[in-house]
């Protein structure tokens, strides 16, 4: 899917403070696995509201969004007419490559998987589309300021 | 009066694009028997041999099930029963 402001489909355009708060998130929760939503406007494809989340499962190889502190997001963002443009997760020991667990679980179509490994001295970055279990990796453009 | 059932996206295709639909019964298993009879396949999609199937979320009001009493949660005119895919994953 691609909005009015995505340039085309296959692609995460995203702040350069969006990327920052992401990866500083990972580096926090390092070695757990760190997890969060970015929000943004429902039909717009483009990543606004940063919300961390709590690993439930408070994990080196394992995350789950707490279901309490998920409901009251889902709700927040329901009332905003807003969707989980983007959905977070750190790797800490390997690739920034959506494993097996992270495939079976990932049921939104139009949600861009972000995969941070800080498993190395630069944090990777990586973006991906998983449907029906396909998992497409598609290019990051990181921006200033959106336009 | 009956019970507002919120869809996830991901399974608004039974539905045929409500975000929520209605349904009757006395506990949350009885819910589900409903929603299949009007909603073919939801079913299968919300609970499997063991109960609740782990991909998904079902809350009462604003409380998780699985806090409750699961499939034999006790469910009445008004409330508000919301499903949610599962966000989880790892490193295998």
């Amino acid at each position: 899917m691609s909005g009015p402001f995505g340039s085309f489909p296959g692609m995460l355009t995203i702040s350069r403070e969006l990327v920052d708060a992401i990866v500083a998130h990972a580096r926090a929760d390092h070695p757990d696995e760190a997890c969060g939503v970015v929000a943004g406007p429902e039909g717009s494809d483009r990543p606004e509201r940063f919300i961390q989340m709590d690993n439930a499962e408070r994990s080196p190889t394992f995350y789950r969004f707490d279901s309490h502190e998920q409901f009251r997001v889902w709700r927040d963002m329901d009332d905003r007419d807003e969707v989980p443009v983007v959905i977070y997760h750190s790797h800490t020991a390997t690739e920034a490559y959506p494993s097996r667990t992270d495939i079976s679980y990932a049921s939104e179509p139009d949600t861009h998987y972000v995969l941070v490994s800080t498993a190395y001295d630069e944090p990777q970055f990586r973006s991906y589309r998983i449907v029906d279990g396909v998992v497409t990796e598609e290019d990051v453009k990181i921006v200033e300021a959106y336009g | 009066m009956a019970i507002e059932v919120r869809i996830p996206t991901i399974l608004r295709n039974y539905t045929d694009g409500a975000k929520a639909v209605d349904a009757k019964g006395a506990t949350l298993a009885e819910l589900i028997g409903d929603l299949e009879a009007r909603h073919p396949g939801l079913k299968e999609r919300l609970v499997d041999d063991a109960g609740l199937r782990r991909f998904v979320n079902v809350y009462l009001n604003d409380e998780d099930v699985r806090f409750l009493g699961g499939l034999g949660t006790p469910v009445a005119d008004g409330d508000t029963v919301t499903v949610l895919p599962a966000v989880a994953g790892g490193a295998r």
